[in-house]
């Protein structure tokens, strides 16, 4: 420790912000994606009927009840050669992520619309506004306005959840790290490095989301 | 115009409208009176199925309701309702919240909706506040713009729960003039309320509920001057 080696990060930072690249590429498209499935979860998760709730309740109990690493494995080596190969590790690392994405956004988004008050379904279905209407205009806007906050939290942990990719050999930042280790023998220096910059994503984040938790508030 | 037979609706185990039936002829103005509990805001939320019947009959111009093949949406944009809690839509403008249903389901282009909406906002004397959101509004202003939006699809009967119920003294005014200026263009009115005032001055037949049943319905004078019923001498001793 008392001799940093600086040399280190700048070899390896070409390498670095190419895996932050992708890093922050795989995270956009796993939350992305999971909303989509997200909100079909839980639209499916709010049916009155028990048997078509079964299956969504057990998506949920599933991807949240498992470790990730485990899923990113099943995924990446048992589900993946299934669809292609060689198996795409990135492809492998956005699939996990968006399905396991998918079961937490959408207890968000259940949660969301369930939180909009009763009156307002009544109001709009008074109006002559089928059950899709009523969502898309009515509940969901006022919904997502709430949505925000946990959301970000999921993006947040997404992120970070991430660099698991790095065991099946993605090439994001803590791939790059675990290589720069690989190369000099140093542990202090990459894995700083690779601390750091997950610390500027995340906390870059937290501002970007709460810049836009005020600009919806004040609406 | 309205025709309810032997109406029930329970809530689980609770039964609280246990047989209602009642006609309603078009341009009337019924008000429905009632201690709380008395089912008479249920009684109107089954008049468009917001709350689903469980036995019984409600017929809107000959149409069936609870009849499983009608598409109660249809039915919905000929019957108005507006609310005790407003229920504006609090994302949308005041003039958004009128043209909102217009486009949706009428499927009017927005030129065309926004022309009745502003129409409409004029009628209710809130033509000003078109570009605001509900938030700034007054409760009496927020339910002007809740029946603006009512009227916007053309509705043959307007429902009213409690319209007056959750406004500061001073706004019950100037809700229940535009209410009366409906009455008077001859819209057909079912009005829960306990404004006894408007009851008389407005109301063809006053209607009063207790546990469920209509105890008794008559012309406001001889309910207000001659109550039939003990039940209803009670309600009217203790309000009066």
């Amino acid at each position: 420790m008392m001799d940093f080696r600086w040399d280190i990060i700048i070899d390896y930072l070409p390498f670095f912000l190419q895996g932050a690249l992708r890093t922050i590429g795989m995270s956009l498209a796993g939350v992305l994606l999971g909303c989509i499935l997200g909100l079909f979860i839980a639209l499916g998760k709010m049916s009155p009927l028990f048997i078509v709730r079964l299956p969504f309740v057990w998506y949920i109990n599933f991807f949240r009840g498992t470790p990730l690493l485990v899923q990113l494995f099943l995924i990446h080596f048992a589900v993946m050669p299934l669809f292609m190969s060689p198996v795409n590790p990135i492809a492998s690392v956005i699939a996990t992520l968006s399905l396991n994405s998918a079961a937490y956004v959408a207890e968000i988004f259940r949660a969301g619309i369930q939180s909009i008050d009763k009156g307002q379904a009544e109001a709009a279905h008074s109006l002559g506004m089928n059950k899709i209407q009523v969502m898309r205009h009515v509940i969901l806007p006022q919904a997502f306005k709430r949505m925000i906050p946990p959301l970000g939290n999921e993006f947040i942990t997404l992120l970070k959840d991430s660099s698991l990719g790095a065991i099946i050999a993605a090439p994001e930042i803590f791939y790059w790290g675990r290589a720069a280790v690989g190369e000099y023998y140093r542990v202090w220096e990459p894995y700083l490095m690779v601390a750091v910059i997950y610390l500027i994503l995340t906390l870059s984040l937290t501002y970007l989301l709460n810049y836009l938790e005020r600009r919806f508030a004040t609406e | 115009m309205i025709s309810v037979k032997n109406l029930k609706k329970s809530f689980g185990a609770l039964e609280v409208l246990k047989d209602i039936s009642i006609e309603i002829e078009p341009k009337e103005v019924v008000v429905v009176i009632g201690p709380s509990g008395s089912g008479k805001s249920t009684f109107l939320r089954c008049l468009n199925q917001i709350e689903t019947i469980t036995d019984g009959h409600v017929y809107i111009e000959g149409v069936d309701i609870t009849d499983k093949k009608v598409d109660i949406n249809k039915v919905r944009e000929e019957v108005g309702m507006v609310f005790q809690q407003f229920n504006l839509f609090p994302h949308k403008t005041v003039l958004e919240n009128i043209t909102l249903p217009m486009s949706v389901v009428r499927k009017w282009n927005k030129q065309e909706a926004k022309t009745k909406a502003i129409a409409l906002l004029e009628k209710v004397g809130l033509a000003d506040k078109a570009d605001v959101y509900p938030d700034s509004l007054s409760g009496g202003q927020k339910q002007r713009v809740a029946i603006a939006r009512a009227l916007g699809m053309g509705p043959k009967v307007m429902l009213f729960d409690e319209p007056t119920s959750a406004l500061d003294p001073e706004m019950v005014g100037e809700v229940l003039e535009v209410m009366k200026q409906l009455a008077k263009e001859g819209m057909t009115m079912v009005v829960v309320t306990h404004e006894m005032g408007f009851a008389r001055e407005v109301g063809d037949r006053v209607v009063f509920m207790d546990e469920g049943y209509i105890i008794e319905e008559n012309e406001p004078e001889a309910i207000f001057g001659n109550p039939q019923h003990e039940r209803t001498q009670s309600f009217l001793s203790k309000i009066l």
